[in-house]
């Protein structure tokens, strides 16, 4: 097994944390499953792991009627059906109806490949429950065709969840565990930098302030988070504000511009523009 | 020494189990932390706990653990080139501890001994200096933990470095005895769930299309099925005004999420206790009230029924004709309650107020003792044992 290390990317930033995990999660071939407030770069990880490593990079995204056989196979019982009645001769071949999933793609791979299962915690409670023999020994059993698909390179597999649901223990206990936390302030400048190298420090400096001062907001129902921290800097620098507008303290400019990139929701911008209008007020 | 770790953060609630502690000794073998003691608290991270509310469980146990041994180190470090050491301790290192677990208890001795004479050499040494005792630093004391002392001590150390990271206990409130959001709630709630079928058949019912299809002689014939929704039904009575306004917040946070977690939620409230009728507005609490009686004859008994209030109140609130404080009522509380108790079997009562709390007031304990026990704290651990408790009885 090689033993590559994963030390971030030109365009992701990985905190020291994070490279421990995901080094241990492909030196050991064990999954590794990834938590964090959405918008941390949960789902990105998998892909930059992939480029990193140069790896091939397979994605299964589970919906909430995502069933763990379809990462397997299925066998399409209604095709052969129609088939028989057509008198096709493809019907004699069981094997012409089964079709793979993810897993069993991965499982084929030439190079020891990437599977981001992504956001596990959509389907069914027993889903990842289904899952548990396969992703310890890496093959299943195809009944229809009374073959074993076995795994011809161990493939790093990350997840990631939203925390919509408890995972069961025996799954968690296979699987090594990383919280992505938000990131901190010198962290966030860094991801800033790899994204927009040419960004002026002063506009910068000013729009984590800005971006920080909201998060700290007490009660808002969706705090924004690094993506659309990104998003928001994007848009700043298509429409070149200058960074004095950030800092202006004009009252009636109680809210930040473009701040439909960061508050997602009108109770979280009613909040906001009370809380800044009192602050004013009290200031005065 | 890493057995001792492990059983400790057992006994302190993080549930580390043989498998994960045996993939964490796999993960040393293969060399996947170098020997920095911040690698190691990673690493041991990764693997032991797979929950981030247990994350600062996990950052206190290990704070406690490697205190006196990362002190001791220290002062190693100090005296003797640091390269040589590093190289020193690799070698031990990868001849004992990452071959034979055994061996790790001969770290462990030979770091203790180092710990404790350091700290007799702290007494004699620096006893008098004025950073011993402020704020009570004791490195190699029975409770070990004490951030502020530490970091005292820390910073006025010869050697000067950051404080680290599992004393900076940044995931304190994700602990689950603390914290509480919709969708924290949501997820809990989501357990209730029971999927049924009803409605218009729109889903390929495949086996049954198979079974037909052979019976029909082979001749394909499709069958349908209506889709699965989530058919749970909650009868919701929320407690306002007066000692609840302590746990707005928190109510309002419950009632959202199950809102939106529950197509069939029916809602009303009530103060302090259950009497003869309930509210739907609280605006228009005296006007619109609906009789208790309609309720009950309304909604089945598979419906389950939560209960939201503090319990706290006078006994007679309870207990007697005339006790409510709003009015006069004919008919005791405790009557109409054990009508509803025995109207819907599934029944639990989340009180916002502290559990430890509990005991302090009597009408508390009275309530328990209607609701046979089934009063649950209103955190997400608390609600997590009372969705369970709703789902038992069936």
């Amino acid at each position: 097994m090689s033993v590559a290390r994963f030390d971030g990317t030109d365009s992701y930033v990985a905190t020291a944390d994070l490279k421990m995990a995901v080094n241990a999660a492909v030196t050991l071939g064990r999954p590794l499953l990834v938590k964090g407030e959405p918008g941390t770069g949960k789902t990105r990880l998998a892909e930059e792991v992939a480029a990193a490593l140069g790896r091939p990079f397979y994605q299964w995204h589970i919906k909430s009627t995502t069933k763990a056989q379809q990462g397997l196979y299925e066998y399409d019982a209604v095709s052969r059906l129609r088939d028989s009645q057509l008198g096709d001769a493809r019907v004699h071949d069981i094997s012409n109806y089964i079709v793979r999933g993810k897993l069993w793609e991965a499982f084929e791979s030439e190079e020891r490949p990437v599977l981001l299962i992504d956001e596990i915690d959509k389907a069914d409670i027993e889903f990842p429950n289904d899952l548990l023999l396969e992703l310890d020994r890496m093959e299943f059993f195809v009944y229809e065709t009374q073959q074993v698909v076995k795994a011809r390179n161990r493939p790093i597999i990350l997840i990631t969840s939203n925390n919509e649901k408890e995972l069961p223990d025996a799954f968690l206990r296979r699987c090594f565990f990383h919280y992505i936390r938000f990131p901190d302030r010198d962290t966030m400048t860094e991801i800033v930098n790899v994204h927009y190298p040419d960004l002026k420090k002063t506009l910068l400096r000013e729009a984590l302030e800005v971006f920080f001062d909201i998060r700290e907001v007490p009660g808002l129902k969706k705090k924004p988070s690094t993506s659309e921290l990104l998003d928001w800097i994007k848009l700043l620098v298509a429409e070149d504000i200058p960074p004095e507008v950030l800092r202006s303290d004009d009252p009636r400019k109680t809210i930040p511009v473009l701040h439909g990139a960061l508050l997602k929701n009108e109770q979280d911008v009613h909040l906001f523009e009370r809380l800044v209008f009192m602050a004013k007020r009290n200031a005065r | 020494m890493l057995v001792e770790l492990f059983h400790k953060l057992r006994s302190a609630g993080v549930p580390a189990s043989l498998t994960e502690y045996l993939m964490l000794m796999e993960a040393m073998q293969a060399r996947v932390a170098s020997v920095s003691i911040d690698d190691f608290y990673h690493l041991a991270r990764i693997a032991l706990v797979k929950d981030e509310r247990h994350y600062d469980r996990f950052d206190r146990v290990f704070g406690a653990h490697f205190q006196g041994i990362e002190a001791a180190f220290q002062e190693v470090v100090g005296d003797i080139p640091a390269d040589w050491l590093r190289s020193q301790v690799e070698l031990q290192l990868s001849e004992e501890e990452m071959r034979q677990i055994e061996a790790l208890g001969g770290w462990e001795q030979l770091m203790k001994t180092l710990a404790q004479r350091l700290q007799e050499q702290h007494g004699r040494h620096e006893g008098g200096s004025k950073w011993i005792g402020t704020a009570g630093r004791s490195p190699f004391g029975a409770n070990g933990y004490n951030p502020e002392g530490v970091r005292i001590g820390q910073e006025t150390s010869r050697h000067r470095r950051a404080v680290k990271v599992w004393d900076q206990r940044a995931f304190r409130n994700l602990d689950d005895t603390v914290e509480l959001g919709t969708r924290n709630i949501k997820a809990a709630l989501r357990r209730l769930r029971a999927f049924a079928r009803s409605g218009a058949a729109e889903e390929l019912d495949l086996d049954d299309t198979i079974r037909s299809t052979a019976r029909n002689a082979g001749y394909l014939e499709l069958k349908m099925v209506p889709e699965r929704h989530n058919a749970v039904k909650v009868l919701l009575f929320l407690d306002v005004g007066g000692s609840m306004d302590d746990h707005v917040r928190i109510c309002a946070e419950l009632f959202s999420a199950s809102r939106s977690e529950f197509k069939n939620l029916e809602y009303y409230y009530f103060h302090n206790f259950l009497y003869e009728s309930v509210w739907k507005d609280n605006r228009r609490r005296f006007d619109e009230r609906v009789p208790l009686t309609k309720v009950l004859n309304t909604y089945g008994p598979d419906y389950k029924l939560i209960f939201v209030g503090d319990a706290t109140m006078s006994p007679y609130e309870i207990s007697q004709a005339g006790g409510s404080v709003e009015h006069y009522n004919e008919i005791p509380g405790a009557v109409w309650f054990r009508s509803l108790i025995e109207r819907y079997p599934a029944a639990i009562w989340l009180n916002p107020e502290l559990e430890t709390r509990w005991p302090y007031s009597p009408s508390v304990g009275m309530v328990r003792e209607l609701m046979g026990e089934r009063m649950f704290p209103l955190t997400i651990e608390g609600l997590e044992r009372g969705i369970k408790a709703l789902r038992r009885r069936h």
